[in-house]
């Protein structure tokens, strides 16, 4: 994997993942410095959100090590959390709860608090102004989806491990969505994400993580 | 990290207020079952006075038991299980939040009706300061053990049944101890010791069924 300059702040060196009796990923390595991205591509079912979950450590690798910093992250570890910021297939919402409420118990949940009224700037910017205070479950596929985006704005978190973040959204969304991520990068955060889309972020070419569905048997 | 923790139970708590509904159904059903008793029974005092410690407390078993699955199942299948996995605080910690949350809504409520109930058995006075007490110190022990179970259960066909199996073996101490000390009381022994033990068991609860729970939570979210 080329086009990384600096030190690198995150590495996967030899990952591997068996599902069952298949080898789902295979000796991946990479290296990722700060303010770089990474496109993990692949057809479906090829293990693009398993190796989303390998890196965030929900799941344990079979081989291989995730490294942070110069640290090796074997399961339990605050720091690699701390600068974690992971969004799956669920959003993770409440049906019960609003917008507004769910980004400031995320928020708290990290151990950075945020004000109500930031709150509701995150999600105007992301042009939910008329339902920050509707419970989620009024919300429809794509508003659920920006609310759950919205809590990327008021993160701290220097990596951001994002699976199809660009599902269900419309196309205001998805430029929205971008800029969020362009300035994030800027910023000198990291950034991994998956999706079957082109995704251009302005003057940063990201590297191309691509994961094959050759069976191969372990 | 206290503040992390608030916020889940404050959390959980406004869920819970919000879906009403659902939360009164578990004590509705301790109710009906403790009020069935003494209509097949026959309406001797002296029968029910003998009979009605255990049947509240059974009673209550199984409310818990009814209560438990929603434990952790909603937040599994909307993915904040996951929040909580990736959280820089101690898992176990949270977890035991979201137990002392779960036994609020579910627990509590047992414990403050059952008076009522006890009435209904004739119990003395004494006899109903026992009950509220070894309830007190014994529904937070349900809540305690059943996560174990919730969580090992989670995601699983048929895990409503296979929870009972697992989680019922482990309320027979409280059961004991708990419908043991209201007896001890009635018959003049007094109560001490019973409500000991069970104040012994929720100290040995707290301390290692959030790390276990949490440890089962790792598990259901690798499969």
């Amino acid at each position: 994997m080329s086009g990384t300059s600096g030190h690198p702040v995150l590495q996967a060196r030899q990952l591997c993942y068996c599902r069952g009796e298949r080898l789902l990923i295979h000796s991946l390595s990479f290296a990722l410095s700060a303010g770089h991205w990474i496109h993990v591509r692949g057809q479906n079912g090829s293990g693009k959100t398993t190796l989303l979950r390998l890196l965030a450590g929900l799941l344990p690798a079979e081989s291989g090590e995730v490294v942070w910093q110069g640290r090796i992250i074997r399961g339990q570890c605050a720091a690699y959390r701390q600068a974690l910021c992971y969004l799956g297939h669920a959003n993770g919402l409440k049906d019960e709860l609003t917008p507004v409420e769910h980004l400031c118990w995320t928020a708290a949940l990290r151990g950075a608090p945020v004000s109500t009224a930031k709150a509701r700037q995150a999600l105007n910017r992301l042009g939910l102004r008329q339902q920050a205070d509707l419970p989620c479950q009024n919300l429809s596929q794509g508003q659920k989806r920006r609310v759950a985006l919205a809590s990327l704005s008021n993160t701290q978190a220097t990596l951001w491990l994002l699976d199809e973040p660009f599902n269900a959204l419309d196309r205001a969304a998805c430029q929205q969505l971008q800029h969020l991520l362009e300035q994030h990068l800027v910023q000198g955060g990291l950034l991994i994400l998956s999706s079957h889309q082109d995704v251009t972020l302005a003057g940063i070419s990201p590297q191309q993580v691509t994961l094959s569905t050759t069976p191969d048997h372990v | 990290m206290s503040d992390a923790a608030w916020c889940l139970i404050q959390r959980d708590l406004r869920i819970a207020w919000r879906r009403r509904g659902g939360v009164l159904l578990a004590l509705c059903f301790f109710v009906l079952i403790a009020l069935l008793f003494p209509l097949g029974i026959g309406p001797e005092a002296k029968t029910l006075r003998l009979i009605g410690p255990g049947i509240i407390w059974v009673s209550a078993l199984l409310a818990s038991l009814l209560a438990l699955p929603h434990l952790f199942a909603a937040d599994y299948q909307d993915g904040s299980l996951e929040h909580l996995l990736l959280a820089p605080q101690p898992l176990a910690w949270l977890v035991l939040n979201k137990i002392v949350a779960h036994w609020l809504i579910t627990g509590l409520p047992l414990v403050l009706v059952a008076p009522v109930l006890g009435l209904q058995y004739t119990l003395s006075g004494a006899g109903l300061w026992t009950l509220v007490a070894a309830l007190l110190l014994g529904t937070p022990i349900l809540s305690l053990f059943g996560a174990i179970g919730a969580a090992l259960t989670l995601g699983l066909r048929s895990g409503g049944t296979l929870l009972a199996l697992l989680v019922l073996p482990l309320y027979v101490p409280v059961l004991i101890f708990g419908a043991g000390a209201v007896e001890a009381t009635a018959s003049g022994l007094g109560e001490q010791a019973h409500l000991s033990l069970l104040g012994g068991l929720l100290i040995l609860a707290l301390l290692g069924t959030p790390v276990a729970t949490a440890a089962a939570l790792r598990l259901a979210a690798e499969s």
